[in-house]
Parts: structure tokens; C-alpha cells; sequence
């Protein structure tokens, strides 16, 4: 069931990110991406990360994606966008890539196959909570004090300016 | 299932977000696509929390998760800052430092 799961979920999610690469529509992208990201969520539940799962999908699949779509709506360009002409970008690049990817696919030879978590309550909330607030304090106090700074900079960038 | 296989989604998942970034010209793609290079890194750090029984990876994809909406918020006032300026958001035109 478990392995029917994860090839589902990650045939999804490479489906729909292939897809947001063919696609020029913005709109289109901004959706094939939220597919992207709830079926992520479903393998970060695979993954025993019940909470991670929850907060992909709230945040990335809900408010992100929310924000996406706002901007798009609020840019309203009517034309698709035409294909790069320099064909020699598109083969540097996909070279590049292909180097990054057989070098990583090197890494990863080296890693144990097996995993060691097996209890069940690996990955609780309240586990997950409980190190937040004791080992991770100082950085979770700072992530706030980033989210305040990133809304007034965004509220300050976005404002018009008045005559 | 094996962790080697979600080590080896969250490489496709991040090679292809970078091809895309490459081979995009609108601003708001190439974003997606950074978001999409930043949940592969995310699925890979989940992988390695199971595969290595350890927790604090959890913490870091939180981490991780939080600076993204906070990017994204930032990232997107600016594209629409350039919007309102050039009146449109292709990233070849945004070449005012070029000497």
C-alpha cells in the first residue's frame, strides 16, 4: 500500500511539474504548482511527518499559492509568453543540469537503505513541539521577528506611492 | 519503500525546478520554480529525519517552510514593483545594472 502510495504521489508530482515547464500560461503554472505541493504533502505523511504534511499544505498549497495567484490576477498580462530563441542557452543549461543531476545520483549512492525510525510516534506533533520550544527556541523567537519584517517590507514595496 | 527512492524524487524534483527556472523568462515562473527547488530540498530533508531517526531535520523543514512565505511575500512585492515599472516581467529586460 505504501509503495502504491509513493509511486502514485510522485508520479503526480513530476507530471505536474513537466507539465509547468511546457505550459506559458501563469495562471496554469500557479495550479499544476498547488498539485505540485499537496501531493508533496502526501509523501511528507509517507515519511512519518504528520505535522510537516499539515503545514505543507496549509501554508504552501493554501497561502502561497494564494499569494501567486493575487499577483497574477494583479499583473494581468494578456499574452503567452513566446519560446527563448538562443538555442545554445537550452544546451548549456540542460547540460548543466545533467551534470548536477549524476553527480548528486553519486552522493546518494552512499546513503543506507534502510531506515532506522520505526517506532510510531516518531514524527508526533507534540514531540516536534516540544523540541521547537526547548532546543529550537532562540531560532523560532527569530522566524517571527522575520515574518514581521518580511510584511511591513512587503506592505512598504507594494504601497502606491501618492502625489 | 526504501529511503533511497525519496532521495532520488527530491533530486528529480530539484533538477527540474532548476531546468525550469532556466528555461523560463517570466518572473513569476522562474519564482515557482525556486519554490519548487525549495520543496525538493524540504522532501529530502524529511527522507534523511526517517532514514537517520532524527527529528531535527523535522524542525528544519519548518524552518525552511517559514522563510519560504516570508520570501515569497517579499519576492512577489517585488515583481509587482517591476510590473508597475517596466509594464511587464520578462527577466531578459530587467538589465539596469548591465554596464
Amino acid at each position: 500500500m505504501a509503495t502504491f502510495l509513493f509511486y502514485l504521489l510522485s508520479i503526480i508530482t513530476v507530471a505536474s511539474v513537466v507539465a509547468m515547464i511546457f505550459s506559458r500560461h501563469q495562471a496554469h503554472n500557479a495550479l499544476l504548482l498547488a498539485v505540485a505541493f499537496t501531493s508533496l504533502g502526501g509523501l511528507f505523511a509517507l515519511l512519518q511527518a504528520p505535522f510537516i504534511a499539515t503545514v505543507q499544505i496549509i501554508i504552501y498549497a493554501g497561502a502561497i499559492m494564494v499569494l501567486f495567484i493575487f499577483v497574477i490576477m494583479m499583473i494581468d498580462l494578456r499574452q503567452p509568453f513566446p519560446p527563448l530563441r538562443k538555442k545554445w542557452v537550452f544546451a548549456l543549461g540542460a547540460l548543466l543540469i545533467v551534470v548536477i543531476f549524476f553527480e548528486l545520483i553519486m552522493v546518494i549512492k552512499s546513503f543506507p537503505t534502510a531506515s532506522k525510525a520505526t517506532n510510531l510516534d516518531f514524527g508526533h506533533p507534540a514531540s516536534l513541539g516540544k523540541l521547537l520550544f526547548s532546543k529550537y527556541l532562540y531560532p523560532f523567537e527569530i522566524t517571527s521577528i522575520l515574518i514581521v519584517a518580511a510584511m511591513v517590507g512587503s506592505l512598504y514595496l507594494a504601497r502606491r506611492k501618492e502625489r | 519503500m526504501s529511503p533511497v527512492a525519496f532521495f532520488i524524487l527530491s533530486l528529480l524534483l530539484f533538477t527540474l525546478g532548476a531546468l525550469a527556472f532556466l528555461f523560463k523568462r517570466d518572473l513569476i515562473t522562474q519564482f515557482m520554480a525556486i519554490e519548487i527547488m525549495l520543496n525538493a530540498a524540504n522532501l529530502a530533508l524529511v527522507a534523511g529525519a526517517k532514514t537517520w531517526a532524527s527529528l531535527d531535520s523535522q524542525v528544519v523543514v519548518f524552518f525552511v517552510i517559514t522563510v519560504a512565505a516570508a520570501e515569497a511575500a517579499v519576492g512577489l512585492a517585488i515583481i509587482l514593483l517591476i510590473y508597475r515599472q517596466k509594464k511587464n516581467i520578462r527577466s531578459e529586460e530587467i538589465n539596469l545594472l548591465k554596464g
